[in-house]
């Protein structure tokens, strides 16, 4: 006999979206996708925004369901989480904090602080910028002593990470690259006595680009990412040469092609800043991938203040998302055919999404990821190297855990209490701490600037996952593992 | 899970978590409707811990054991209510309010009414 019960019941947090046909549920906070059945469809359906009791939701959907199955449904409802107990107070967010030490995995050195370009945008010289790079008292180019000590210090750091990222950063990091070809063999030498792998990569402008680089590069499997903003007449809005102010592209454009040419070991990637003049997604990458040949693009919108009149505004946001939806199609047309498609964002967003990731950082900075200025002074990440403010350490000394530890307790998402009730907080976490520290000048709110956005673009990705998972689920093998 | 079909990796290990670990620990036939009940009495909690529409039944429908709802809401703000509530001062002028009171449930009757 069944007991009656009175309990009455209400939806818990979850985020319902629909692909190929079907329903599917983003459980919030534990990020599980779950495919919905008719019958799980309709208890959700018609609990909606009442209180029901099993029962209450048995007799009202009588006619189209056997009543037990609505009860087993309904308790497979409960079990995650998708429904619970009207009036019984929701666990509160865990604060589980890292294991400690946490081990380093990527480390970005910012080689220089100077660069041939003066991007109007650029968060290290423009308004927004943290760090003062040339009257500061920070040496405009790392020794070599100092990137050797870098070396030592994230090989110390990972701990037991079998393979560590090494990263290379500006300024324009061509700039120095004396320093970097002497520190990817010192590395790549030490890192061998030790027992672990290491991987390399750099970011530049392209400009210095020259036929032996390019073949150093190419020898030494260093991962290369292009700053670029597209063809020629967006590249040259915002990317100019400092000095003269003119545009880049016709200087940039032959270097990447020969790159492109020449350098097949690992996969090369443009990076597109976009800003209010420059966001026609659509043509950017099909310049960046049909006519050039990058492997992957990925974009950003700028990170500035709102006043400044390269800052994307509200129509501008729209605009901005109507074609990353269009680009999102196009990747699911590719993946659905498991063709490559070089849209990184949604790649990226997709593989989290497979894995169900929920976070309490919203990305690795101060955590398994550090930059360190031409000093020595290790920092968050890249973008807050060379400030105090921001310091967790130097090479010299190792990281500063007690800093580390204020910085992980106070930045954890359960301090975040806009995002509480945000669906999309799994994969957000409250976003980016550089765009915050620029928006709201600190690291610890998050970007609200910016949530409508992100919960739009994160249910088109969840969209396009379901798709994949219903019509074609051995492409997303590849982010298995 | 019959209704429900786990789609990523984190709802195969919830699946997994459920199926294997729950379900097997606590001994619960697959599709039971009625959530399992705590062993021990169901003892509401102080008045703004929870929402509740009073006292009348108990989170399973159940009315037995349940005090009035007068006495009980005033005890309960002299007892564990972190609100300030309207009960005597114990501290300056009604320091015994509560000395013929030794079971809320009995003894309700006994509590005076104090004028300031």
């Amino acid at each position: 006999m069944t007991v009656r019960t009175a309990v009455a019941l209400t939806t818990r947090e979850y985020h319902p979206f629909e692909a190929a046909g079907r329903r599917f549920v983003y459980m919030v906070p534990s990020a599980a996708v779950f495919g919905l059945d008719e019958t799980s469809a309709a208890v959700l359906d018609a609990l909606g925004e009442r209180r029901m009791s099993a029962d209450d939701l048995a007799d009202d959907l009588a006619d189209r369901f056997v009543p037990d199955d609505v009860r087993q449904t309904v308790n497979e409802l409960m079990q995650v989480h998708a429904i619970g107990e009207a009036g019984v107070l929701q666990e509160p967010m865990s604060r589980q904090m890292p294991p400690t030490p946490f081990p380093l995995t990527t480390m970005v050195l910012n080689v220089t602080n100077q660069c041939n370009l003066s991007c109007g945008y650029c968060y290290e010289y423009g308004d927004d910028k943290i760090v003062d790079t040339e009257n500061g008292a920070q040496p405009k180019f790392m020794s070599e002593e100092t990137a050797r000590q870098s070396v030592e210090f994230m090989l110390e750091e990972s701990r037991d990470i079998e393979t560590v990222n090494l990263t290379f950063f500006g300024g324009e990091t061509l700039m120095n690259f004396p320093v970097l070809q002497k520190t990817v063999e010192y590395a790549r030498g030490r890192a061998a006595e030790m027992g672990k792998g290491i991987r390399f990569s750099l970011t530049t402008n392209a400009t210095l680009l020259r036929a032996d680089i390019i073949e150093w590069l190419a020898d030494n499997d260093i991962g290369v990412t292009v700053s670029i903003d597209g063809p020629k007449e967006m590249q040259d809005e915002l990317r100019v040469f400092k000095g003269n102010g003119r545009g880049t592209y016709d200087v940039v454009a032959p270097k990447v092609r020969e790159l492109l040419r020449r350098h097949k070991s690992r996969p090369i990637c443009a990076r597109v800043t976009l800003t209010r003049n420059v966001l026609d997604v659509m043509r950017i990458y099909k310049h960046l991938t049909e006519e050039m040949g990058f492997w992957e693009v990925g974009f950003a919108p700028v990170t500035s203040s709102s006043s400044r009149d390269y800052a994307i505004g509200d129509e501008g946001f729209t605009a901005m998302l109507d074609q990353f939806n269009e680009l999102a199609e196009d990747f699911l047309e590719a993946a659905l055919e498991n063709r490559h498609h070089g849209f990184s964002n949604i790649k990226d967003t997709i593989e989290e999404i497979h894995k169900g990731v929920s976070k309490a950082y919203p990305c690795g900075a101060g955590l398994g990821l550090m930059g360190v200025a031409t000093d020595g002074d290790v920092a968050l990440c890249h973008r807050f190297a060379g400030s105090d403010e921001h310091k967790l350490g130097t090479v010299e000394s190792g990281i500063d855990h007690g800093l580390q530890q204020e910085f992980l307790e106070k930045h954890h998402l359960a301090n975040k209490t806009d995002c509480h009730t945000c669906w999309a907080r799994p994969l957000c976490s409250g976003g980016c701490y550089h765009e915050a520290y620029t928006r709201y000048g600190t690291t610890a709110r998050p970007n609200l600037h910016y949530c409508e956005w992100i919960r739009s673009w994160t249910d088109t990705c969840l969209r396009i996952y379901g798709e994949l998972a219903e019509r074609n689920p051995g492409y997303l093998a590849i982010f298995d593992g | 899970m019959k209704h429900l079909q786990p789609i990523n990796q984190k709802a195969g290990k919830i699946e997994h978590y459920l199926e294997h670990d729950v379900v097997a620990l606590s001994g619960q036939p697959r599709g039971y409707t009625v959530p399992q009940q705590p062993d021990s009495p169901h003892i509401p909690m102080g008045c703004s811990l929870v929402f509740s529409p009073g006292w009348e039944v108990d989170r399973s429908g159940g009315t037995a054991g349940l005090c009035q709802p007068v006495e009980r809401d005033l005890f309960d703000c002299h007892l564990g209510c972190f609100w300030p509530a309207h009960v005597p001062d114990q501290l300056n002028h009604s320091p015994d309010w509560t000395s013929k009171c030794a079971a809320a449930q009995k003894d309700w009757r006994s509590l005076d009414i104090i004028f300031p």
